[in-house]
């Protein structure tokens, strides 16, 4: 089974327990589709995935971004820097 | 140039230091420090106890060297240097440091603006507020106004 790195941070990271996940990659999957397999598992982050900003290999992407496997796929909680 | 999450106390004067060339005539440099009194979501004034900033470090310094090319881009000959702290941070201590220099003042000015205000929409980093009313106490992840959306 194909996998990508999942990042987690700040209410993400609390709501799941952990800031990064090994995750299975399905096939063509998008970062969006990737959001919902979490959302699925992991319900107390539905409120927050909406206003998630994506990032693909620490840069930003969109939720139609495809997957490759051995992708670091971070999802942000809007940011509070400064 | 020096672009840099850090857990150690910010030093402006590095960044001063970083940016001021035989070229430049200006320089201005930008201090974020943690205040007493922030706003609720409410919008009442809340004092606060300390921040905990988290960093997505790699990426958050990779979009502040984006936005030193930004810089670099629209003004031209100017130099940036810029530090965001993470870890435990006291009412008071600096979070964030901007410096630019350029050859005249008015683009130093314009282009410091411009990258504090893209660092707080933009780079990957989290604070978490300890605060209390007279009535209440808590711990909440305080978001920027200007944070970047979801396309």
């Amino acid at each position: 089974m194909d996998k990508v790195k999942v990042k987690l941070f700040a209410a993400f990271r609390e709501t799941v327990g952990q800031g990064e996940l090994d995750w299975p990659l399905g096939p063509a999957q998008t970062a969006g589709e990737l959001l919902d397999s979490l959302v699925g598992e992991y319900p107390g982050l539905a409120g927050g995935a909406k206003s998630a900003l994506v990032m693909v290999n620490r840069r930003y992407a969109t939720r139609q971004t495809a997957l490759q496997p051995g992708d670091e796929v971070a999802f942000l909680p809007p940011v509070g820097g400064g | 140039m020096i672009i840099k999450i850090t857990d150690q106390p910010l030093n402006l004067q590095e960044l001063i230091d970083d940016v001021a060339t035989e070229a430049n005539g200006g320089v201005v440099a930008f201090l974020g420090v943690v205040r007493r009194w922030n706003d609720g979501p409410d919008g009442q004034p809340r004092e606060v106890h300390w921040l905990e900033y988290e960093a997505y470090k790699d990426a958050a310094e990779e979009v502040m060297r984006d936005i030193a090319r930004q810089v670099e881009e629209k003004w031209g000959l100017t130099s940036l240097a810029m530090a965001h702290r993470v870890g435990h941070l006291e009412i008071g201590d600096p979070a964030v440091g901007v410096a630019v220099g350029a050859p005249h003042r008015g683009i130093a000015f314009e282009a410091c603006e411009y990258a504090i205000d893209t660092l707080k929409a933009t780079v990957p980093i989290w604070k978490k507020e300890s605060w209390e009313t007279g009535a209440e106490a808590g711990q909440s992840w305080v978001v920027n106004k200007e944070s970047a959306q979801p396309e």
